[in-house]
């Protein structure tokens, strides 16, 4: 019985220990070091802008959707999309229906209407990139344009990517091709290493530094 | 496979048969009591006050019965500190947005898997979990479900190590040595590192962003408690949500003491992410540098302590024999898994996607393709579950990778302890079924494996397998299986259907019992009866297997060593690599293959004809 309850008391003991030292001392530590050495990382590599409004993080990608802004993949984060506080891709399958030809509710008529089921799926995805960026039906969409990402706030796209859509942002803005595309690259994250990963365009960045020309 | 993809495996494999070794080295000092290691004059005041205030004293050894009795008791106590914390988070202090406290079913869900060092998530972490439901109720699970594991892989390995003996060391100095002087020291330069990549490390409450271009969307209507709105139908069931067209200014960006909780969740291979994204969320994985390390975090404990049993049975060349056959089956692992989503899928393709893209659907652009099928292999070959790209959407020969990686036990490298004690019954085995083909009694290391061995080592795997098959038939043809993933209905279809829907079920238990924690998240499995189901399935794939081991162990630790003869069967070489991974994958293929043959792999032969569920 005496050995029981040292066995208790080592259990007890041990959780509040441990609570104290791992939960409390080295979050801790890891805060203070992380606040001194490397304060913008550690607080979301934030974005302000002059009167130091928050604009967004680096890290996290936003909707962008006219003309004039390179477009940052789809996403499925929370219900509107690029939702920084419900992260999540979609999760369906390489044989759903819904992935691949989207849900499209319709009324008694057979028109379309509104519905919290409504889904577009990557044929819909195609045909809507081909459109804003004057593609042909026979081209070949990258694959990042239309899928929708592990997070649903994947902050880059692929260098293909930008590159079909920088004749639409040079229109738009009246620029010359070649001067949108020294932008892209300045706002290219390489390879770590120059091996690991793959490079992508940082989406945030590029159209902040497209509206900091005019 | 690039070649950039070629170099980067490389790169990998070669640092971690470098780490090997030292690790090993520095776990043989933290596992000895009297050990002695670099960080001594920090540390030993703390290590000698801490058993003071436990009362426990260093030198007492204990048997099987003692140590297993310490763990379970440990365990028991541990959780429910954290069903408790979860339950009463609104009243507890570090909850800047106001979260209310966690349902019964999901906080019994949620200490089960911490405990069990599962880390399954039924939840979302950023709008469920207060910063002190993160940073004590879980990362408290994050170091001592590690640090248990190594104690019991440690008392495996000094039941095989030492002869005529009873004891197999203490559990309570084992636990203490290995969170102070392994975990935390590692835990503390790692999560700074991940800081200088753009990881958060914060106590602030959440930020919201101006968006630079607000965005248009027509969504369901909720009222201010989150409820859906909807129209006044007479048939209640067929009441749709009213939609309002909304003009979103806004974006929250959350934050959190993250690097932390990361740095112990990879090294633990706990895998229990903070994010709902967990290690593809660029907050919780920001650069390739970033997951490179994470990747390697999840290997180093478990490849160190390969090495571990090699010192101490004074046999090195089987404990490289041990980790040449898990790299083996990593590796054949990784091509398949990379190759199939390299390869893409058809469907997609014939729609107008690039085929040289492969299958990007849940998939982070920094990591690509070849990145997530190796962070995919890795998180299952051990018990992390953490994941940088979402399996469920892998296609189904990706998929199947790490399914079946979690089914064979999550052997290679394994779960920090877990994988080498889930390993060595595998050894066992393997030098059983070699005494059979030749005709002697079977020897491991000198000691004679007799029936009472080899049925602890069956038994530790047929609870497993009739665990994981059990409760996924028994959900697949129930309605409690298919629940719909946003109301939660019963029986009205998954979020995907066909071999795929089963496939999410068949994931979720094999992933439970294999204490993984990752998941095809398709599956709406934050209902009542999934919740309990998968709580059970942890404890059994955690308890039911340590027990018969811990058992296996007071057996072994009694037998004396007979000297090597010339019938002796080797534990070193190819002939031993050859014997454990044909055991490894005849036990694994024969307990699944029918379980496959109806998921992913007849997927996908539908995927290739074009069939669409």
């Amino acid at each position: 019985m005496k050995e029981f309850l040292t066995e208790i008391r080592g259990a007890i003991m041990s959780t509040l220990i441990l609570a104290v030292v791992c939960c409390g001392a080295y979050p801790v530590a890891v805060w203070a070091i992380a606040q001194i050495a490397f304060h913008d990382k550690a607080n979301g590599s934030l974005i302000t802008d002059a009167d130091g409004t928050i604009r967004g993080s680096r890290l996290l990608a936003q909707s962008f959707s006219s003309n004039k802004y390179f477009q940052s993949r789809p996403s499925n984060a929370g219900a509107t999309g690029y939702d920084g506080a419900s992260s999540g891709g979609t999760n369906l399958g390489p044989t759903s229906e819904k992935l691949a030809n989207g849900v499209h509710m319709k009324n008694d008529k057979g028109k379309d209407v509104d519905d919290t089921g409504n889904f577009d799926g990557i044929k819909d995805l195609i045909a809507a990139y081909r459109t804003s960026n004057d593609l042909k039906e026979t081209d070949e969409v990258p694959a990042d344009a239309v899928t929708r990402s592990a997070s649903g706030l994947d902050p880059h796209i692929s260098v293909r990517n930008a590159e079909l859509q920088a004749p639409r942002i040079a229109k738009a803005r009246n620029l010359g091709l070649e001067r949108v595309m020294e932008l892209v690259r300045a706002n290219t994250d390489g390879a770590g290493l120059g091996i690991l990963g793959v490079p992508g365009v940082n989406v945030l960045a590029l159209n902040l530094a497209l509206d900091s020309l005019q | 496979m690039h070649t950039t993809d070629w170099l980067q495996l490389t790169l990998y494999v070669g640092l971690l048969a470098l780490i090997t070794k030292p690790m090993g080295l520095y776990l043989h000092r933290v596992l000895d009591t009297d050990g002695r290691t670099w960080l001594d004059p920090i540390l030993k005041p703390l290590e000698n006050f801490t058993y003071k205030l436990m009362g426990v004293k260093p030198g007492k050894e204990q048997n099987w019965k003692q140590f297993t009795f310490s763990m379970l008791l440990f365990s028991l106590v541990t959780c429910v500190f954290t069903y408790a914390i979860l339950r009463l988070q609104y009243y507890l202090p570090l909850n800047p947005q106001g979260f209310s406290g966690v349902s019964p079913d999901l906080a019994f869900n949620t200490a089960v898997s911490f405990t069990t060092n599962t880390n399954w998530q039924a939840y979302t972490g950023e709008s469920t979990m207060s910063y002190f439901s993160q940073m004590v109720a879980l990362v408290i699970h994050n170091f001592a479900s590690a640090a248990v594991g190594i104690a019991i892989a440690a008392a495996l390995v000094r039941g095989v190590a030492r002869h005529s003996a009873k004891t197999l060391g203490n559990f309570w100095v084992d636990l203490v040595r290995t969170t102070y002087y392994l975990l935390l020291p590692i835990c503390l330069v790692f999560a700074v590192f991940l800081v200088s990549q753009g990881m958060v490390q914060n106590l602030k409450a959440n930020d919201t962003a101006k968006l630079v271009e607000p965005m248009k969307t027509t969504i369901g209507q909720v009222d201010k408690d989150n409820n859906p709105v909807t129209d006044n139908n007479p048939d209640v069931t067929k009441r749709k949500q009213l939609m309002e067209t909304k003009t979103v200014t806004e974006q929250t960006i959350s934050q959190g003491p993250v690097a932390s909780q990361v740095a112990i969740k990879m090294l633990g291979t706990n895998g229990g992410g903070y994010f709902n994204g967990n290690a593809s969320h660029p907050f919780e994985n920001p650069t390739p540098l970033s997951n490179f390390f994470q990747m390697l975090s999840i290997f180093a404990i478990g490849s160190g302590l390969t090495y571990y049993l090699g010192l101490m049975t004074g046999n090195k060349g089987h404990g490289w024999a041990v980790w040449t056959t898990m790299m083996i089956l990593f590796l054949v692992g990784v091509l398949l898994c990379s190759w199939a989503e390299a390869s893409g899928n058809p469907i997609h393709h014939k729609l107008g996607v690039a085929v040289a893209d492969g299958n990007m659907e849940g998939k982070e652009v920094r990591f690509g393709i070849f990145n997530s099928a190796l962070f995919a292999t890795i998180t299952t070959d051990a018990s992390c579950g953490a994941v940088n790209s979402m399996h469920d959407s892998f296609t189904p020969l990706g998929g199947f990778v790490p399914l079946f990686n979690m089914q064979l036990g999550e052997i290679v490298i394994g779960g920090v302890g877990a994988g080498l004690y889930g390993m060595l019954v595998f050894v066992v085995l393997a030098v059983f079924i070699a005494g059979l083909m030749v005709g002697r009694t079977p020897e491991y290391l000198g000691k004679k494996i007799q029936s009472y061995d080899v049925k602890m080592a069956m038994l530790a795997l047929l609870v497993l397998s009739a665990s994981i098959l059990g409760f996924a038939a028994w959900a697949s043809v129930s309605k409690w299986g298919a629940p719909n993933p946003i109301t939660g209905e019963l029986g009205d279809g998954t979020n995907n259907s066909g071999p795929h829907g089963f496939a999410e079920i068949l994931y979720a238990f094999s992933s439970a019992n294999g204490n993984n924690g990752s998941a095809f998240a398709g599956l709406g499995a934050n209902s009542l009866w999934y919740n309990t189901t998968i709580g059970i399935a942890m404890l059994i794939g955690r308890f039911l297997m340590i027990v018969p081991i811990m058992a296996l162990a007071g057996s072994l630790v009694q037998k004396k060593i007979s000297p090597p003869s010339a019938g002796t069967f080797p534990v070193s070489g190819l002939t031993f690599i050859v014997l454990l991974l044909g055991t490894v994958l005849l036990v694994g293929a024969l307990n699944y293959l029918p379980a496959l043959a109806l998921g992913p792999i007849v997927e996908h032969f539908l995927m290739h004809q074009g069939t669409l569920f």
